[in-house]
């Protein structure tokens, strides 16, 4: 036990905050459960629709589109929201639910760098799932890059910080992982539905199309609808979508405890 | 146990004065006050709930006192929480590490937390780890985790290290391994504040310790002077060959307490007790079979100090 080591160790010096982040995306890559929901569930459930042959015919309804056409937008959003509300959830209230977070605040950097870390990593793996199902609708389905690529990238950009900000308030109310869990459950239905998983948000009745683009999921729909159809987004689409980002960071800021 | 007095010399690394917190209305810190000198073992005991956790809390810098004054080598740990962090290294009660983490990545992760950290290598080795570095936490036994925590909180090359019920949970076996641990890390200069609700473990490792009952030290000194200011320190047993007469033994100097049973006396007082009792004895050729005489141990002092407020 006295014993003193003769060789030392190298110590590369890396930022505490450069750390934070390594580590965490270390155990990023060891969730395999995780994984798949961010980057396998939403491209693959792209393929099954792509692979059912009425997806694939143009529809008079749709203005000659064909469904497949509205449901790669459809599943970016899918992407984005399992992040945030799946995936991030249940960490980040575990590392508080076990004392992680504390054990970080007894060191001289702050847990908050736990968080950003997460944020980063999730939104990050967030936007490389949407990226791989725009390349998949394309590749395997032919369906057309969006036309209006800055806009499409500032409303998918805007969404994933949405769903970020939605998670990180699940996060602050949630009291265990387990919990964090079912809520992130519960609100992961309602929110694909108003994202048009199940009806896009074109198609929707008259009174659901209303109140689907006044949350984010609807608005975001919308938006890159537009945006792949060449148009610039409407202002009030990303307004919709900056105004919850505001209120639902707050929201995860005010409430959110550390221990 | 050997240095208690020369550690006095040196100067004060940690400085608590009328502590004072308390939770929705229920005080669980009531005055506090106390110093840690540089290079000792301060052991705070007390029964669970006492305060103990939540005073050691505010020496962290993990809450805000409501009243009294906290220094840590000269720093609020509140106002000057990042200066605080990097001289004070604390192994929290009932915080884990990542599950997938290893003890490796661990080690490195939080070698990187601070500006001047100590070579995880040899500190894993002093820590007996290497042969779990590629371990994940999640598997390792109670003892390797606390090991662990040991290292994590050595690992910012810190003046004192704060060390929260170390050895709760553990097998005996990894408990003695773990207060060698203890000693070692005082043995290189570090000094430490101990929180524990185990006898054994404050009188083997502590200099000085303070007794914290009901939110308040009910004493605080050395482990000796704890035992030594409890009355009856001395206890004295034995089975007399004859029947010996009440009055006597009530005479007996010193005398704190009588007990019969079963034909055997044990007898509580100090060592003038025990002189008193073997004259008696003689002088009454009575003989005394199975003679035992034990000094009191520090549970004995501490349900002493601490059943008083009770």
């Amino acid at each position: 036990m006295m014993v003193l080591s003769a060789t030392t160790t190298s110590v590369r010096r890396t930022s505490p905050r450069a750390a934070v982040l390594r580590a965490e995306a270390r155990l990023f890559r060891r969730e395999p459960g995780n994984l798949f929901w961010v980057m396998g569930f939403p491209p693959l459930l792209l393929v099954i629709l792509g692979s059912i042959p009425s997806f694939r015919k143009a529809d008079p309804g749709l203005g000659g589109l064909r469904l497949i056409d509205l449901y790669v937008p459809i599943l970016v959003l899918v992407a984005l929201i399992v992040t945030g509300l799946q995936t991030m959830p249940p960490v980040i209230t575990g590392y508080r639910e076990r004392g992680i977070l504390r054990r970080m605040s007894a060191t001289p950097v702050r847990p908050a760098a736990l968080l950003t870390a997460q944020m980063a990593l999730n939104g990050a793996a967030a936007v490389l799932s949407a990226l791989v199902c725009i390349a998949i609708g394309r590749l395997a389905f032919d369906v057309p890059l969006p036309r209006q690529a800055f806009g499409y990238a500032l409303a998918l950009l805007l969404m994933a910080a949405a769903a970020l900000a939605l998670g990180a308030l699940v996060s602050a109310l949630a009291p265990t992982a387990k919990i964090a869990t079912a809520i992130g459950t519960a609100v992961f239905f309602p929110s694909v539905f108003l994202a048009g998983l199940w009806l896009p948000v074109q198609s929707m009745p008259n009174v659901l199309h209303h109140i689907a683009v006044l949350t984010p999921f609807g608005a975001a729909a919308r938006a890159l609808d537009q945006a792949s159809a060449g148009e610039w987004p409407a202002w009030s689409h990303l307004g919709v979508l900056a105004a919850w980002t505001v209120v639902l960071s707050a929201a995860a800021t005010r409430w959110f405890r550390w221990e | 146990m050997t240095t208690a007095m020369s550690a006095t010399a040196r100067g004060a690394v940690v400085e608590v004065s009328n502590l004072r917190k308390s939770y929705g209305g229920r005080t669980v810190v009531d005055d506090v006050s106390f110093t840690v000198d540089e290079g000792e073992i301060f052991g705070i005991l007390g029964p669970n709930g006492a305060g103990k956790t939540t005073t050691v809390e505010c020496v962290e810098g993990l809450r805000v006192p409501d009243a009294g004054r906290v220094r840590v080598a000269g720093l609020d740990p509140i106002a000057d929480h990042a200066a605080v962090t990097k001289v004070l290294g604390a192994q929290l009660q009932e915080s884990e590490l990542q599950a997938k983490l290893t003890v490796r990545e661990a080690l490195e992760l939080y070698a990187a937390l601070y500006p001047n950290p100590a070579d995880w290598g040899p500190l894993a080795e002093r820590l007996g780890l290497v042969s779990q570095l590629n371990a994940r936490f999640g598997v390792l036994s109670g003892g390797q985790k606390q090991r662990l925590f040991i290292a994590l909180a050595l690992i910012g090359n810190p003046r004192v290290v704060v060390l929260d019920e170390l050895t709760t949970g553990l097998d005996p076996r990894a408990r003695r391994d773990t207060w060698e641990v203890v000693e070692d890390v005082r043995a290189r200069g570090v000094t430490v504040l101990l929180v524990t609700h185990f006898m054994e473990e404050a009188q083997r490792l502590c200099d000085r310790i303070a007794v914290i009952d009901n939110g308040r030290i009910t004493a605080l000194d050395t482990p000796r002077g704890l035992i030594s200011r409890t009355a009856g320190s001395t206890l004295i047993s034995f089975t007399p060959s004859a029947p010996l007469d009440d009055e006597e033994l009530a005479a007996l100097p010193a005398l704190a307490s009588v007990e019969h049973k079963d034909g055997r006396i044990t007898l509580s007082g100090s060592d003038e007790t025990v002189t008193a009792v073997l004259s008696l004895l003689a002088r009454q050729r009575i003989t005394a079979h199975q003679l035992r005489v034990t000094d009191a141990t520090l549970d004995d002092a501490f349900l002493n100090l601490t059943g008083a407020t009770r």
